[in-house]
């Protein structure tokens, strides 16, 4: 089922929590919002559930104004950062409540109940679990078993607040791969809310990048990470180096320096590069060329990658992340004068990206 | 072979638990086996002329029957009370928070005298429930409104905290999954704070059981219709009958410790089924 956001705002007193946020999300998709904590992200998924209500704007379900419907009847699964799950009932009847509620009418009798709540703990690998009591499993069982409960009646949209938040990092690399796989076996509308951006690189098919209560950019993957449409996105995904300095014919001159930009660049006084650690050569101070110069100050081995510390001649920092390999075969170390080759500059005027 | 001792990480155990079982031996179990030495030297027959004298009888029934309504009344009022301070916000809320403490530390003549005087024939709302023909202060009712009135707190105080455990989400996620509000709260809310409240049940009736300084102001305290068993231990202490008021006295230790064990029995039964672990 799809959903359409429709300039949709919220206040809490005098806290824009949400401001005229539109966003369109198509049947079948997995998407995340991506921000800050306090960006409005976990406010909207509320607001998109019907457990939180807009001051102005609409929610569309598969084109149906859903905005005045009650959490009851909207007909989505939500699964909650700190699982929410019910401490005085077993597995099995945590992810049977959901069908044990439905009026009479609807409601499936006890065989074919049995049978619903098998399938899904086998969907959610719990199988065995069934007769245990949520105090009894780790916090990724845990929020397993709270995905299998808001999947029992069969939600036209999954949401899914910081899911998997309170967990440790590796638990949480292993269940954001089991969603994605889980996703796309069942292929239910999916919307997750995150911080953390690797997560949303990772598992969604289209990111939606907030921050202060708007919407800053919304694209695939590849697209928000390669493409930043604002700084505020370019510096949120992953980390960057920033470089002021004016544009003019092309290049973007930082002190005495020019570094090539392409030629569809406005000339302004007030343009920003943004360069990510890793889109950096290190070449020594003496290579033909021309580059930054930089005095590395700290290089830290993180497996096979080498995080290097540098200051500029002005002292600004710099960050760059090198294959250790390659840092061994130049045969820099702490202390060298070298030359940054920045591939790759976005550049920035106030908030617009200028023309690349 | 030497045995090799074995240490707790907690320390002090054998302290503790030394200095807990001398201090119930003093404050409790010897006062309470006075009552039984006093008894057993009375002899079968004497004790039980004593305690199955009809009035007396009358008076169990009443001080039983009233404390387990009181308190299954407070269940219900106190569920609610709690239910209010812990998820509303509303001027005031400190106040009513620190009325509700108020039986506790009222002086239980006091509240007896005021409940009289308020719910008597000419009172403010004893005159209000005459021409209804309710008629509450000096008749049994007067016994379970001063037994309610002391038997609050308990509940409200034991409910509240586990209420305010339950978070928010537990019940949106109930909502979510199609429940009407009645289903979250039988199917969800109330299990969750049944062991509470059950607590809160057994204090306020072990309370109420015990209660005398309240109750006789309102009572009446006719014999046969509204005296309690209490009132009839203070009656025979004044007529010099010791052993008598004794053997009231542990019939009616007898009974509450029965009570009181099912009840705790009952609840550490539901603890396990609904809080394995937790």
């Amino acid at each position: 089922m799809s959903i359409a956001i429709r300039n949709i705002s919220k206040h809490f007193g005098a806290f824009h929590a949400l401001d005229d946020v539109s966003i369109d999300i198509p049947s079948g998709e997995l998407v995340a919002l991506l921000g800050p904590s306090g960006c409005g992200k976990t406010t909207l998924l509320r607001i998109i559930a019907g457990l939180e209500f807009a001051d102005s704007g609409r929610i569309l379900l598969e084109g149906d104004d859903a905005s005045e419907r009650h959490v009851r009847e909207r007909n989505v699964g939500f699964v909650f950062q700190h699982y929410a799950l019910f401490r005085h009932m077993t597995v099995f009847e945590n992810v049977a409540f959901g069908l044990r509620v439905k009026p009479r009418k609807y409601r499936p009798n006890e065989n074919e109940i049995r049978k619903r709540v098998s399938r899904l703990l086998e969907l959610v690998q719990l199988g065995w679990l069934a007769d245990r009591y949520p105090s009894q499993l780790s916090g990724g069982q845990r929020q397993r078993i709270a995905l299998a409960r808001a999947l029992a009646v069969e939600p036209k949209v999954l949401l899914l607040d910081e899911p998997f938040g309170a967990l440790d990092a590796k638990v949480r690399k292993e269940l954001r791969r089991w969603l994605r796989q889980l996703h796309d076996e069942i292929h239910v509308t999916s919307v997750f809310v995150t911080h953390d951006q690797e997560e949303a690189l990772e598992v969604s098919d289209s990111i939606v990048v907030m921050n202060k209560g708007r919407v800053e950019q919304i694209g695939s993957p590849d697209q928000v990470y390669d493409h930043p449409a604002t700084p505020f996105v370019a510096s949120f995904l992953g980390s960057v180096n920033l470089f002021h300095g004016r544009v003019e014919d092309g290049h973007l001159h930082v002190g005495e320096h020019a570094l090539a930009v392409g030629a569809g660049h406005v000339a302004t006084d007030q343009a920003v590069g943004f360069v990510r650690p890793h889109e950096f050569d290190l070449l020594p101070a003496n290579a033909p060329g021309t580059g930054l110069p930089g005095k590395i100050l700290r290089i830290i081995a993180i497996g096979p990658l080498a995080q290097v510390e540098l200051a500029r001649p002005n002292g600004e920092l710099l960050e760059v992340a090198i294959l250790r390999d390659t840092l061994s075969v130049l045969g820099l170390r702490e202390g060298d004068e070298v030359s940054l080759r920045p591939r790759n500059i976005r550049v920035f005027q106030n908030n617009e990206r200028l023309a690349a | 072979m030497a045995i090799r001792k074995r240490f707790s990480p907690l320390p002090g155990f054998g302290l503790s638990l030394g200095y807990t079982i001398f201090y119930l031996a003093l404050i409790v179990l010897i006062p309470l086996s006075a009552v039984g030495a006093k008894t057993i030297g009375m002899g079968w027959e004497a004790f039980w002329a004593a305690v199955s004298n009809p009035r007396v009888v009358a008076s169990y029934e009443l001080s039983f029957g009233a404390s387990l309504l009181a308190a299954a009344v407070n269940v219900v009022f106190g569920l609610i009370f709690a239910w209010v301070l812990v998820r509303y916000r509303f001027p005031g809320k400190g106040l009513v928070d620190a009325l509700v403490d108020l039986p506790f530390a009222l002086p239980t003549a006091v509240a007896g005298i005021a409940l009289a005087t308020i719910y008597a024939e000419n009172g403010p709302i004893g005159s209000l429930l005459k021409p209804y023909g309710i008629e509450v202060a000096y008749n049994p009712n007067g016994v379970l409104l001063a037994l309610i009135f002391i038997g609050l707190p308990f509940v409200v105080r034991t409910v509240q905290p586990v209420l305010a455990d339950l978070e928010k989400e537990v019940e949106e996620a109930a909502a979510g999954l199609g429940a009407s509000r009645w289903q979250t709260f039988v199917k969800v809310i109330l299990p969750h704070v049944l062991p509470a409240l059950l607590t809160g049940f057994a204090m306020a009736f072990a309370r109420a059981v015990g209660e005398y300084g309240s109750v006789i102001f309102i009572a009446g305290n006719v014999p046969m219709v509204s005296e309690i068993t209490p009132l009839m231990i203070i009656t025979k202490l004044e007529q010099y009958d010791y052993a008598g008021a004794t053997a009231v006295a542990s019939v009616m230790l007898i009974f509450s410790f029965i009570l009181l064990l099912i009840i705790n029995g009952l609840q550490g039964w539901m603890q396990n089924r609904y809080s394995k672990g937790a």
